[in-house]
């Protein structure tokens, strides 16, 4: 197919001399003037062709050269081949040709086409694609006799619009919308004339046209539409089918909600109209292009029930459906009052594809459109999604194309499929059918997937399913080798006999519960099984089959979603517990016990540092009647006495003390919280003042001055004595260690009373530095 | 809408590393997108001519290899054996053709989320780069077609080199088949007039 010599004339173009090059130039340019043109013209432009797109960076053509390819490509008796020619060469070089041959448009035809082939390959902006726009335009407009419409016209406005749709004015936009209003709905249903040799549309008819027929033969009873056939065609036929081409991208360019709507009209009123097609005549011509549209999608859909006698119209015939009711589905989105017209016609046509899997594909339309508009038309929708997540992906998973149009109907869904249709993510063992069978081309979309999947019932169950994906790859595998190899023994000479021996194991009725189990179609009838390791036994010989070791490659990628997702979660859960702790303090009342006791043991505080410090922090903060009413001064007491246990205990200085093994952090919280709670049961100021005032000595002692750095022991210092005279102020002492719930509040600042407390923190931030009440 | 075609290598090429391919044949029916078109614009620097063409043979380039990377892993997980056939045997060839398809995220090469359709016959692949939302059942059958027809046309299955020297054969099959990346909705009446009008090219 692609040979040594191919390679090597690729190389010659690549790397012909320039000087060669100038000459080919010259002789090329003669060619092109004289009036004849022989097959070395053709020759030389075919490799002139060659020569300017075999390289990365474009050629530069003389300007002589480029001319008369411009003129030669204009010229009205032009052949073809000569035409294609002239602009693929231009369209590959340099300098652009999209002005010279934007100025001269002209109403032939086939040069039209060619013309603006090089303008929007060349175009850099909007500016450079309107003179071509204006004039197709403009051919659209004038009453044209038969012959005189370019055919490609459509075409190259939808290129263009796909580019620039704002390139279109509103009267425009409402003149194609009448356009094809016409041609998709009043063409004719007479064939067109007998060809004569060459051309399209023929001059005066030679004898009267018969009528079209349906796919199956059957003389057309109503409109004309692609699914029409007949000897030969008429223009507004082949308009016909231009239309229908384009009118899913026109639809959703200029007719969706939000972008380029322009209806000067109230929509509301205008969905009531457009409900009933007989005043169909008075809407303006975008409500009338969709009136058109939709009773063109209907015809479709009916049309398609007919048995087509040539298999291409057969595949026609599906290609139709899809697109029908993705037309539809547009519709029905911008106006609601199709939907409960095009339902009863849904309804029909899913009744009728469902039983074969040969129009799966032509199901997935029916499915979104069900997903977007079956909750507001209340019809029951569970059996579509039934079908299409049971039966598809354990019917079809090796198809390519259904895969992909599956998985993309999946992600783009994902978060309305997460709300309404349950039987998405039980059915999680089915869709991963399609990751296994090829992975590669799907794992960049599952990784997206996944998250969508995954909730507190079927999470476990999916990391199994995951770490089991290589094995579910190895068992479809077997499962379609199984159904199409009948006879052992050509097993045997095929594929060697590791295959035939994981073959014969999928064929054991012992071993079809495991076999069964991997391959189920939802969730819910186990994490994982015991028997597992067996499995993997029976499955071993295909460890290294290209599919299992290709989908073994991506699971760890999918692993690394899965923890994330789960990582997520968990801080969006724990985030809101911590919020809730702070909006609850009540907490500290109902656990008063267990804390209790785990304040008070001294243990706690080496093995749950952390842990050990915030419950103390905690309960400083918390443990008052203004948080919770049934704060007692009892249990102030209680968690008063058990914190200055702890605090006496790991303060004494004897002869046998070892070093402190704990952050003197715990210390500082420690003498605050006591000192809070002091603050709030009065009697308790002067036993904590008589405890404080040990620290210094403590603080000084030889173990502790060998582990703690000055600093700290200078911190420890300090806020004791900061502690020791803020007590000697009681009510003082009450305001500053406990404000109220609300003092972060600004408002605090501004009153005199209320922002007190903060007033005493700052001050008494400044007044323990010069202090000289430090007792001893 | 389809962007663009390729016809491109899927075997080993001499002068090119292993990974790479050759694009014999590539043709974008329009501009490249900006990636802000919608927006109010902002105007973006506006490339240069060179630059523009540059980039875009740069981005067919990105997806042949894809492409090729892709085939190569689904040949060889399908374990079916490589089966040559010569010139006269384009339907068998055909039969034996994979066919599949990609999702180019934005950014991955284009500047808008494309999906590139493609069909692997032998050591070549026809590649079709379509928007998104298109009709990929008609897209495919478009392009077995486009694919029959250059197999048989340009004697793909021979050790010739018409795919190179005789380009405007395609050109002429895009313009009647896919004209400035249209799909079009034929059936067998409407093909067989293409087909006759086609049959007098390249006959002066």
């Amino acid at each position: 197919m692609y040979s040594a010599g191919t390679e090597s004339l690729i190389k010659q173009a690549r790397e012909i001399q320039d000087e060669e090059l100038q000459k080919f130039y010259v002789r090329v340019s003669k060619m092109l003037s004289s009036k004849e043109h022989c097959s070395e013209t053709i020759d030389s432009l075919q490799r002139l062709k060659l020569i300017v797109s075999a390289t990365k960076y474009a050629r530069l053509l003389p300007a002589e050269v480029q001319n008369k390819l411009q003129t030669l490509l204009r010229s009205p008796g032009c052949p073809e081949q000569l035409r294609l020619l002239c602009s693929a060469v231009l369209s590959e070089s340099l300098p652009p040709s999209v002005r010279s041959l934007s100025a001269g448009l002209t109403q032939d035809c086939r040069s039209l086409g060619s013309v603006a082939a090089i303008v929007l390959a060349q175009a850099g902006n909007k500016d450079e694609l309107l003179p071509l726009c204006q004039h197709l335009l403009k051919c659209l407009e004038s009453r044209q006799p038969e012959g005189q419409i370019c055919k490609h016209t459509l075409p190259i406005l939808s290129k263009i619009i796909s580019f620039f749709p704002e390139i279109l004015s509103e009267d425009q936009i409402n003149l194609v919308n009448r356009k094809l209003v016409d041609w998709l709905r009043y063409a004719s249903v007479h064939q067109g004339a007998s060809l004569s040799s060459g051309g399209f549309f023929t001059g005066p008819r030679s004898r009267q046209p018969g009528p079209m027929t349906e796919v199956d033969g059957v003389v057309v009873g109503d409109f004309f539409t692609v699914l029409c056939v007949g000897q030969s065609y008429t223009e507004d036929q082949w308009m016909n089918m231009y239309a229908f081409s384009m009118l899913r991208k026109w639809l959703l360019t200029y007719d969706s909600e939000g972008t380029y709507d322009r209806s000067e009209v109230d929509s509301s009123v205008m969905s009531m109209v457009s409900a009933t097609s007989s005043s169909s005549r008075l809407l303006p011509p975008k409500e009338r292009l969709r009136e058109k549209s939709f009773e063109y999608c209907q015809r479709l859909i009916e049309q398609s029930d007919r048995k087509a006698i040539k298999r291409t119209d057969t595949e026609l015939q599906k290609v139709c459906l899809i697109e029908a009711v993705a037309v539809m589905d547009i519709i029905c989105k911008e106006d609601s009052s199709y939907v409960y017209r095009a339902f009863p016609c849904l309804k029909a046509l899913y009744g009728r594809l469902s039983g074969d899997l040969a129009f799966a594909r032509a199901l997935m339309p029916i499915a979104q459109f069900y997903l977007n508009h079956s909750e507001m038309a209340a019809v029951d929708s569970e059996a579509v999604f039934r079908h299409l997540l049971s039966r598809f992906p354990s019917e079809m998973f090796n198809e390519p194309l259904l895969a992909f149009e599956f998985v993309q109907f999946c992600r783009l869904n994902m978060a309305v499929l997460q709300e309404r249709v349950p039987l998405y993510r039980q059915s999680f063992p089915n869709i991963f059918k399609f990751l296994a069978w090829n992975s590669p081309a799907l794992i960049a979309d599952y990784m997206e997937l996944l998250p969508s999947l995954m909730c507190r019932e079927t999470a476990v169950e999916i990391l199994h399913t995951l770490l089991d994906l290589p094995c579910l790859a190895a068992t479809l595998d077997l499962q379609q080798k199984s159904a199409t190899f009948q006879a052992a023994d050509r097993v045997l000479w095929d594929n060697g006999t590791k295959l035939a021996n994981c073959l014969e194991a999928f064929r054991q009725p012992s071993c079809r519960g495991l076999f069964l189990y991997i391959l189920r179609p939802e969730a819910g009838t186990g994490d994982t099984i015991d028997r597992l390791n067996m499995l993997h036994e029976m499955l071993a010989d295909m460890s290294e089959s290209p599919r299992v070791i290709q989908c073994a490659q991506i699971v760890p990628v999918l692993l690394h979603v899965f923890f994330n997702h789960v990582a997520q979660v968990t801080t969006t859960y724990s985030g809101l517990a911590n919020e809730r702790q702070s909006l609850h303090p009540s907490l500290l009342i109902d656990q008063s016990r267990e804390l209790l006791d785990f304040a008070g043991s001294v243990s706690n505080i080496s093995s749950k540092k952390e842990l050990y410090t915030s419950v103390v922090w905690m309960i400083g903060e918390y443990l008052s009647v203004s948080y919770d009413k049934r704060c007692t001064v009892e249990l102030i007491t209680s968690f008063f006495e058990s914190l200055e246990a702890v605090l006496l205990e790991i303060t004494q200085v004897r002869q046998s003390t070892k070093p402190p093994n704990y952050h003197p952090r715990v210390l500082t919280v420690l003498m605050t919280t006591l000192s809070k709670l002091a603050s709030r049961s009065q009697d308790l100021i002067p036993r904590l003042s008589l405890s404080l005032s040990k620290m210094r000595t403590f603080a000084q002692s030889a173990p502790v001055a060998s582990c703690y750095s000055e600093e700290d022991i200078e911190e420890i210092i300090t806020r004791a004595s900061e502690l020791v005279n803020l007590l000697k102020l009681p009510n003082v002492a009450q305001f500053v260690l406990a404000p109220s719930p609300h003092g972060d509040n600004p408002r605090w600042h501004k009153d005199t009373n209320t922002s007190l407390p903060h007033s005493m923190r700052a001050v008494s931030g400044l007044l323990h530095k010069n202090s000289s009440f430090l007792p001893g | 809408m389809v962007h663009s075609f390729l016809i491109h290598t899927l075997g080993p090429v001499s002068a090119l590393s292993a990974n790479e391919s050759r694009v014999l044949f590539a043709r974008a029916f329009g501009p490249e997108e900006s990636a802000q078109r919608g927006a109010e614009p902002e105007p973006e620097p506006e490339l240069v001519p060179e630059t523009r063409r540059l980039l875009q043979k740069e981005r067919l380039a990105v997806v042949a290899r894809r492409v090729r990377s892709v085939v190569a892993l689904g040949r060889a997980a399908s374990g079916v054996p490589a089966v040559e056939c010569v010139l006269g045997e384009e339907a068998a060839a055909l039969g034996e053709a994979d066919v599949g398809v990609l999702r180019l995220t934005s950014g991955e090469p284009f500047a808008v989320e494309r999906t590139v359709l493609w069909l692997a016959v032998q050591s070549l692949a026809f590649c079709l780069v379509c928007d998104m939302h298109e009709n990929l059942l008609l897209a495919e059958g478009t392009l077995r077609n486009i694919g029959r027809r250059c197999l048989e046309e340009l004697r793909l299955l021979g050790p010739g080199s018409e795919v190179i020297l005789k380009s405007d054969r395609i050109d002429a099959l895009l313009n009647h088949y896919l004209p400035h990346g249209q799909l079009l909705f034929l059936n067998h009446r409407f093909t067989h007039c293409l087909d006759r009008e086609l049959s007098s090219y390249g006959n002066k």
